[in-house]
């Protein structure tokens, strides 16, 4: 299994001078399956250069695996370009509703007046799915899908292969009305997303200070985010979402507090960029 | 790979009930008693930590709940968190309970059913008010 970032920007795409370290474009990872299998996770706008970039050797089929429905998430969809092409097998996964279904949901975004042209009638025409309650399977992985603290219908991603796995919680607040320090692992919002896994991309995107004018938006301060992976014994912590508004040197000031925080021993902390690889074979 | 985590909608509910003052219990769709705020603990005179999760058997008749009007003695079945459970509906009645510390108390109890977001029923929660005493 492999992963690349092409989006790691939280809330808002943010390009410019300050952030072009680790970069401004929305959230988006491509995971490769060993047998190629191509899985998307989100449709920030990270997944408009994937979309450019998979001219050369696009798969038939594509998995995008949406957390929710954030715009943040969903707003490069009608700009990826697999989007647009009819021999397409797109199969869009999200959170279950118990009032609209996933399609009538995104179909909010994708029409008039906020899209100029409507969901049915795109050359795709993408098959949606509602994430299951039990895990599934997609190719050789194992996928598991659990709602997890955020605002809105939300979940977090677990793919397994081979032994090897990793997490996708790129919005998530499990602090909320928790204490993390001493709350037992069960009691964990996403912990049976993350637990034990090799990776864990995970919200980060605030300081602490910050965090307590943000109380309830549905993210994480760095001391969350370390005390999360810690509780689920994560092998390694790529720190997602960044905040907009934090430049790439507030960026790593907040790694160095990651940093400080992490007694897990084992690899540090790291910062998701932009072109990131990640290999887990 | 143990996957025991509860249900979003009890985190969360737990959340709640570790915030608020009102006394408040939480329950799985099996019914044990998974947890009990501080305010809770004053009332039952056991702590959480101590009392740990309870079958729907011991913490039905835990507090020796009868009806405050008649002294009659309620069965586990007759209470609104049992109802809320059973019948997957709110339920709300006054009762009397005598906690461990063997002091005698009129509540009233409100107890509703949890539902995610996909309708599935994911437990209930039972709130309660002291009526004599505040």
């Amino acid at each position: 299994m492999h992963a690349r970032i092409w989006g790691c920007r939280g809330s808002l795409a943010s390009p410019g001078p300050e952030t072009v370290r680790y970069g401004g474009n929305t959230s988006c990872v491509e995971v490769r399956l060993d047998d190629d299998t191509l899985i998307i996770l989100d449709a920030g706008t990270g997944i408009r250069p994937l979309g450019i970039a998979l001219r050369q050797g696009r798969p038939r089929t594509i998995h995008v695996f949406l957390t929710h429905l954030h715009l943040d998430h969903l707003e490069g969809l009608g700009f990826f370009g697999p989007l647009w092409e009819s021999d397409v097998d797109l199969h869009i996964w999200g959170p279950p509703s118990p009032l609209r279904s996933l399609d009538r949901r995104i179909a909010r975004y994708l029409s008039p007046p906020l899209f100029p042209i409507h969901l049915q009638d795109i050359p795709s025409h993408p098959t949606f799915h509602d994430v299951p309650d039990e895990d599934w399977k997609i190719g050789g992985a194992l996928i598991r899908a659990r709602p997890v603290s955020h605002r809105g219908p939300t979940v977090g991603y677990r793919i397994s292969e081979n032994g090897q796995s990793l997490a996708y919680i790129p919005d998530h607040e499990p602090a909320l009305g928790v204490d993390l320090r001493s709350v037992e692992p069960e009691w964990v919002s996403g912990h049976a997303v993350a637990q034990s896994v090799d990776l864990l991309f995970h919200d980060s995107q605030y300081t602490e200070d910050e965090y307590l004018q943000r109380v309830g938006w549905g993210h994480s301060s760095v001391v969350h985010v370390v005390s999360f992976a810690e509780i689920c014994d994560v092998r390694r912590l790529v720190m997602f979402h960044h905040d907009p508004l934090h430049t790439d040197d507030q960026l790593e000031a907040l790694l160095g507090r990651a940093t400080e925080l992490w007694n897990a021993g084992g690899i540090p902390p790291v910062l998701a960029y932009e072109g990131m690889e990640l290999d887990l074979s | 790979m143990a996957t025991s985590e509860h249900n979003l909608v009890l985190i969360l509910a737990r959340g709640l009930a570790s915030s608020i003052a009102t006394p408040m219990f939480l329950v799985d769709p099996n019914g044990t008693l998974v947890y009990f705020n501080e305010p809770a603990e004053e009332i039952l005179g056991h702590t959480y930590a101590d009392a740990g999760e309870m079958s729907p058997e011991e913490w039905g008749t835990l507090f020796y709940p009868e009806d405050p009007q008649s002294g009659e003695k309620l069965s586990p079945e007759a209470l609104p968190l049992s109802i809320a459970l059973a019948e997957h509906r709110p339920a709300h009645r006054m009762m009397s309970i005598t906690g461990r510390d063997e002091v005698r108390r009129t509540i009233a109890v409100t107890a509703f059913p949890l539902f995610a977001r996909t309708d599935e029923f994911v437990g209930a929660v039972a709130i309660f008010w002291e009526e004599d005493g505040g």
